[in-house]
């Protein structure tokens, strides 16, 4: 079982609080109806899944309820860092090189 | 290939076993084959012995980063069945059934399918309009499906509780009598065989590391652990790791990977004569002719390749299969372990051309692949073969996620996702 940190409790908790709620950062179109069928694929279906860091959303479900996204190592299973909703994908990450 | 009989037993008892010979070579890679399979598991293997036997394309290169069948081939719990609700599902698993049904004959290596039924149950009245709907459409498709009372369901397996006083009470069951099992690893190793001896390469712990598109955008081989390997067409069958592979190809795929993970008990004599799966109460179960119980549980619910998974997960699935079958409460369990499955948004396979000419996919069968086994070699040797899916296959194409046409079995599967 993952530990993860919310940002909002400030805290580890165990994953059973928590509810993963898929890849971080896809823009949700303004004006839905106006979307051509590939955009609406590339929005609602295509994923990155990636080996390696992914950016995903996670919800603090049994906690403050709040979504927040994470970094993490789909290898290891280890978080970089989690942050809050709406900041922006970090350029950096904490204990990687480049 | 020297052919298996009970003759080359007898014979080889006589002089001490000496006279066996390796199930399948391990050639040096060529510089270029007509067909490259990236993935040696169950499907890679059976699309490149039907490639040979059905469309007589031998020039074949099977290559695998670990070694043959070391990946889902050999994680999963060997549950074969064909109750799907479509007609698109239907088709193909059905398909797969009837392969199933004299595979050993056909392979000559003995893959234990063994029809021993798989039973569905039903513990509320959600269930029983689901699962009887899944008899009624069933049948309409030709395949076998019954309805069970609770009584008929504990005569056809009997260790199962169908006390009212449980707190998930069986009140029915869907049994395909022609759903059952098999010897995962012989399924690999019969189509190996098969392939290696019709002179298809099997080429393991080569990695593909990349795949090498010409100025027009077709594909010209791959490269590798062990260098580059042209091919004018190239099959991608790696499970979890599709997506990886496509995207080596610049084809970002409708694809997220999970861990399923599966454990085993210690070995008992027979008790459980059937598989039995809740998809309410999400359990599954099977006992080994080893006498090992086989239980699945589920998938975590983040993206991973760690081919591990959560250890609540393994008891929330052992939870349920103590509520239906008491007997086990202390039945000890000996080992667990996960393999990673490539999910699409309808939990439907993805078995096609792709947008790149000369590559073909064979993906996205999440959950449930190992039953699909034969049936998903056989069609894709054909999409393969003639640049065209077979009419079995056709509506399971990548296109499907840009015009809507979904194979939605998500909720219509008959186990829980």
């Amino acid at each position: 079982m993952l530990l993860i940190r919310c940002p909002y409790c400030e805290e580890e908790r165990p994953e059973l609080e928590f509810r993963n709620a898929g890849e971080a950062h896809i823009a949700r179109s303004t004006n839905m109806a106006g979307e051509s069928d590939d955009d609406f694929e590339k929005f609602f279906f295509i994923r990155s899944n990636p080996k390696g860091v992914i950016y995903e959303r996670w919800r603090h479900m049994h906690g403050c309820a709040r979504f927040f996204n994470a970094v993490r190592d789909t290898v290891t299973d280890k978080f970089f860092m989690t942050y809050k909703a709406g900041e922006p994908k970090p350029a950096k990450l904490p204990g990687v090189a480049k | 290939m020297k052919k298996y009989s009970v003759f080359a037993i007898a014979r080889e008892a006589m002089r001490g076993h000496k006279g066996w010979e390796e199930q399948w070579s391990s050639p040096e890679p060529r510089k270029e084959y007509d067909v490259i399979i990236v993935g040696a598991g169950g499907h890679g293997l059976a699309t490149a012995y039907y490639l040979a036997t059905v469309h007589g394309i031998t020039n074949v290169a099977v290559l695998e980063k670990g070694w043959l069948g070391g990946g889902n081939t050999g994680r999963n719990t060997t549950i074969i069945r064909s109750n799907y609700l479509y007609d698109e599902s239907a088709g193909i698993y059905d398909h797969a059934l009837k392969l199933w049904d004299g595979l050993s004959q056909e392979l000559n290596y003995n893959v234990m399918y063994s029809a021993r039924g798989v039973m569905m149950l039903a513990h509320n009245v959600h269930d029983i309009q689901v699962l009887k709907r899944h008899v009624h459409a069933n049948r309409l498709n030709g395949i076998d499906n019954e309805w069970l009372t609770p009584e008929q369901a504990k005569e056809f397996c009997p260790p199962l509780n169908i006390s009212k006083q449980a707190r998930y009470p069986v009140v029915g069951a869907a049994l395909q009598r022609r759903g059952g099992t098999a010897r995962h690893d012989a399924v690999a190793w019969g189509y190996a065989r098969g392939a290696s001896a019709r002179g298809v390469h099997i080429i393991q712990n080569c990695e593909v590391t990349g795949v090498k598109r010409a100025a027009n955008g077709a594909v010209m081989g791959v490269d590798t652990t062990r260098g580059f390997i042209g091919a004018k067409k190239v099959g991608v069958v790696a499970a979890g790791h599709s997506s990886v592979i496509m995207n080596m190809a610049g084809v970002r795929m409708p694809l997220e990977s999970y861990p399923l993970q599966a454990l085993v008990s210690e070995p008992v004599k027979p008790v459980v004569p059937c598989v039995v799966m809740s998809n309410t109460v999400h359990a599954y179960i099977s006992q080994s002719d080893k006498g090992e119980l086989v239980i699945g549980a589920g998938t975590d619910q983040y993206v991973s390749y760690s081919q591990t998974g959560g250890l609540h997960i393994l008891q929330h699935t052992l939870d349920a299969i103590c509520e239906m079958f008491p007997i086990f409460t202390r039945m000890k369990m000996l080992r667990s372990w996960g393999g990673i499955v490539d999910v699409t948004p309808d939990r439907s396979p993805i078995l096609a051309k792709t947008p790149v000419p000369g590559l073909y996919v064979n993906c996205g069968w999440g959950t449930g692949g190992f039953k699909a086994t034969p049936g998903s070699g056989h069609v894709f040797a054909h999409t393969i073969a003639k640049d065209d899916p077979h009419p079995i296959n056709a509506p399971f194409t990548i296109e499907r996620f840009r015009t809507g046409r979904l194979i939605d079995e998500a909720a219509a599967a008959a186990v829980a996702h």
